[in-house]
């Protein structure tokens, strides 16, 4: 089974998210938490990375923290936000979850 | 499905002790088992029962204790953190000299081993840190 990787520091302030996607194999998760939800914005510098990554890899966004920073309406199209109950079954449903801090 | 939690960040630094509360409250709502929360690090500050932050804020070291107490939730400190930050329970207050403790009730002191042991007997360990 797939791997979830957790990034929660902005693209804007530590390259975790770049990291995170540089590893990540194909068919694998990321989801976006704390200050990572801002690698969701479309029209930001990290963008096409996140495109380019969104290919291969399904990318997912916390929507309490998305919604805590007022950027549901910039967050680009094809991620998907679930809660934390969605976090847990994105947990659940992968082999391991492994977090860039 | 059984599920271990890693802090790794003191209380009110960034946000990660919070993700990490409301991920556990979320494993045991979806019907989950929490085998362990281990703090390590500056995670041991979330332990201290001298806490005390402005009434209208959250408190975080309160909100652990009473989801432990309520789901009956291991909570180990690191003891080798805890000693470089001053965390230390009636034990381990007397074996160092000390004239204090300052363990929130529904916390324990530990070894790393602990943190070992939860990511074996887990089928998941989610780390939350800086």
């Amino acid at each position: 089974m797939a791997i979830l990787h957790t990034v929660n520091k902005s693209p804007f302030d530590k390259n975790s998210l770049e990291r995170a996607i540089g590893c990540a194999k194909d068919g694998s998760a990321v989801l976006l938490i704390e200050d990572g939800v801002y690698g969701a914005l479309k029209g930001a510098s990290s963008s096409s990375m996140v495109e380019d990554a969104m290919k291969t890899v399904k990318v997912y966004a916390l929507s309490e923290d998305v919604s805590a920073r007022g950027v549901n309406e910039r967050v680009m199209d094809g991620i998907e936000l679930v809660d934390y109950a969605g976090f847990v079954k994105l947990a659940a449903d992968h082999s391991q979850v492994q977090s860039w801090l | 499905m059984k599920f271990a939690i890693q802090i790794n960040e003191g209380p009110y630094t960034h946000e990660a002790s919070d993700s990490a509360y409301m991920f556990t409250k979320a494993v045991i709502e979806g019907g989950h088992e929490v085998t362990r929360v281990f703090f390590y690090h500056d995670g041991v500050n979330n332990g201290t029962r001298l806490t005390t932050p402005p009434q209208d804020d959250r408190h975080v070291v309160n909100r652990w204790a009473e989801l432990a107490k309520e789901n009956d939730l291991d909570l180990v400190l690191c003891v080798a953190a805890a000693q470089r930050r001053g965390i230390a329970d009636a034990d381990e207050s007397k074996r160092n000299g000390k004239d204090a403790d300052n363990i929130q009730e529904g916390f324990r002191i530990s070894g790393l081993g602990q943190l070992i042991e939860a990511g074996i007997q887990a089928d998941r360990l989610v780390v939350f840190g800086d």
